[in-house]
């Protein structure tokens, strides 16, 4: 399959959801399967509508858990594949998203959040699944998730998910939250030879030769898929390089838990992306991701204008955590701000790096994000 | 003397690397896994084709007894995951092996949805009336006033007619066996592996260890002796009156016609709009 069909470049008026479709279109992905939820639908409507124009697959599963497993097994017929949801999706996901990750499946979940728990406000933003994100799903793992704060990173970093995801062979995060997810904003998708497309890598043994779960140098096993003759098992029990569960060995899952974390772990710098503006000589450090990071931006300029030292810290890599990012600054700075649409998930591990370094937490919820003089306020206070 | 080793003819559709299989004495998965295996060869199944996906329970372990690509999902979910399988890769022939627990009970609603959709997935359940590996309590097959452990005064839920659920919600061919049926078993796995859509065998299978043995059925073979007592071969008899009771196991067949699975409608569909696309760039 001509993973360049059905790419689009130019310049488009979009909105969050349909620019995270059109890069999944643009990152190769050929396999959604998912069910209604705002403010993720638009996503689900649109590549019901792309997908088949370049052969790819559209499915509409009974719920979010049969979304998560038909994903997977796309994954391990061998394509790309996604699905996108919002909180109480997201909640019925992470049974499977653990699957995922015991299985090394490459596949990326778009969370849109909207304000939790349970039904909560289906039309409104939040930041309420961050943690959930990192810890939703049982035992000890490591997932890569990502922050986009405007139109045109729904489109970036729903291809950089992607290409993480195959890497990696890890299930991949984009936590958008309803604002970036319904905005509309320009967005200049590129043509296909400015994109950088990863794909996972293939197995270079015979079938005979081929542990399915013996990884490379790197930690990441190469990927026989369903049908390509390589006679593979794979499950969610703890197993060893054959794919054979070894439940009862403590060597075994002791192995294999590390090493998933470990493939994630080891690679944080290649992985981590952060946005730094205006930190050289900042004294205050805001620490603000996703939509909140747009007002945070305004704050911090305006701070400026004030004569103070005002900088912005922004997570696009919010797992794994950019801890090394954080206590330089924390080691410069004299506080940190940080502002959430929750109750406090990440200020938790800001708090963990800026050891001795105040932090000011600010939470508001329920409706809009924080305003630039909110945050402003904020900065000033803490200077 | 150097004694001869001679591989037995059915051995390289197992992972023979895998036995001892988990199974206790007495236990009919076994004999399932055998008329699978029976079936396959006698059909010259194209292995490299051929994809067995299982869920939780004793009998899941049977992806990881065949030797051929497979998987071992989360509890409940193999027909999601395989819908997923087959919706990706068409071409790949794909068996469902699971329990009554993990197909009907925490998997029920992925089943009624995967007959109506008629998608191309071929499900054996293995019904032993309980779930066994967590120690023997009471399912959605569970008759009424069976002992198990989480039902000690008797049961007192109705069971699921498994064939009448299959049949009603759109299933193109569904049969019933039970495990001493091992030849028309056999058979009915042979059909089913070369029709198009969803398809479904129920096989009623002994659980001495952890149910019969507190339902006074104390071996396998008493409750092979029962089975042979009470079932019934009844085919194309109406699904909504083959009930499992002490006195009568219906078995046969009770749904074998035809109906454009999903993936052919679906593939097409496709193929129509990717042609009209292609067009509009040319």
């Amino acid at each position: 399959m001509n993973t360049k069909r059905g790419l689009l470049p130019g310049a488009h008026f979009l909105n969050g959801d349909i620019a995270c479709a059109e890069g999944a279109v643009a990152a190769g992905c050929r396999f959604f399967a998912g069910y209604p939820i705002t403010p993720a639908t638009e996503i689900a409507e649109h590549l019901s509508e792309r997908m088949p124009e370049f052969g790819g697959i559209y499915v509409q599963m009974e719920d979010e858990i049969a979304s998560m497993a038909a994903v997977i097994g796309a994954s391990y017929s061998g394509l790309k594949s996604m699905t996108a949801t919002s909180g109480p999706g997201f909640s019925l996901m992470q049974e499977n998203i653990g699957l995922a990750v015991m299985t090394e499946t490459p596949c990326v979940i778009v969370d849109i959040m909207r304000g939790g728990p349970s039904t909560g406000q289906p039309t409104l933003p939040s930041q309420q699944d961050v943690m959930q994100a990192r810890w939703g799903s049982h035992g000890d793992y490591e997932i890569i998730a990502l922050s986009p704060c405007s139109v045109q990173e729904m489109f970036t970093l729903t291809v950089e998910a992607f290409n993480l995801a195959e890497m990696y062979r890890v299930p991949v995060m984009l936590m958008g939250d309803e604002i970036v997810g319904h905005m509309w904003e320009k967005v200049l998708i590129p043509s296909a030879d400015r994109l950088s497309i990863v794909n996972r890598k293939k197995p270079k043994v015979s079938p005979e030769e081929y542990l399915p779960f013996k990884p490379d140098a790197d930690l990441v096993p190469p990927m026989a898929c369903f049908g390509e003759g390589y006679h593979f098992h794979a499950t969610g029990l703890t197993h060893n390089e054959h794919g054979y569960p070894q439940t009862q060995s403590a060597e075994t899952q002791f192995k294999l838990v590390h090493r998933l974390c470990d493939k994630i772990l080891k690679n944080v710098d290649k992985i981590i992306k952060v946005e730094e503006t205006m930190l050289d000589d900042a004294e205050v450090v805001v620490f603000a991701y996703g939509i909140v990071a747009r007002s945070a931006l305004s704050a911090v300029r305006k701070a400026r204008a004030e004569g103070i030292k005002a900088g912005l810290l922004r997570p696009i890599t919010l797992w794994p955590f950019p801890e090394k990012q954080v206590a330089k600054m924390a080691k410069q700075a004299k506080a940190f701000v940080v502002p959430e649409m929750n109750c406090g998930q990440l200020v938790h591990e800001v708090e963990r790096w800026t050891k001795e370094t105040p932090v000011t937490f600010l939470s508001k919820f329920g409706e809009e994000p924080h305003t630039p003089l909110e945050i402003l306020e904020a900065i000033r206070r803490s200077r | 003397m150097d004694k001869e080793i001679l591989e037995h003819p059915l051995s390289k559709y197992l992972r023979t690397d895998m036995m001892p299989n988990i199974w206790c004495p007495g236990c009919g998965n076994g004999i399932v896994l055998n008329c699978f295996v029976h079936a396959l060869d006698e059909l010259k199944a194209d292995l490299n084709k051929l994809v067995v996906i299982s869920g939780i329970g004793c009998i899941g372990r049977t992806a990881g007894y065949t030797n051929t690509d497979s998987f071992h999902t989360t509890h409940g979910r193999s027909i999601a995951f395989a819908t997923g399988v087959k919706l990706a890769n068409p071409e790949l022939d794909i068996v469902i092996v699971s329990g009554d627990g993990d197909l009907f009970a925490i998997g029920g609603n992925h089943f009624i949805h995967a007959a109506r959709r008629n998608i191309g997935l071929k499900v054996i359940c293995v019904n032993n009336f309980n779930y066994g590996m967590t120690g023997g309590q009471l399912g959605p097959t569970t008759p009424l006033d069976a002992v198990t452990t989480t039902s000690p005064y008797g049961n007192s839920e109705h069971p699921f007619n498994l064939v009448h659920l299959a049949a009603a919600s759109g299933a193109i061919y569904v049969a019933r066996w039970t495990t001493l049926h091992v030849r028309r078993l056999t058979q009915s796995i042979k059909k089913m592996m070369q029709k198009e859509g969803f398809c479904f065998i129920e096989v009623i299978s002994p659980c001495p260890e952890v149910f019969g043995r507190r339902n006074k059925l104390k071996s396998g073979m008493d409750m092979m002796e029962m089975f042979k007592k009470v079932a019934v071969v009844e085919s194309f008899s109406d699904p909504a009156r083959a009930d499992i009771t002490p006195d009568k196991i219906v078995v046969g067949e009770f749904v074998d016609i035809e109906k454009m699975s999903y993936e052919k409608l679906f593939h097409e569909k496709i193929a129509q709009i990717n042609e009209r696309a292609m067009e509009k760039v040319s």
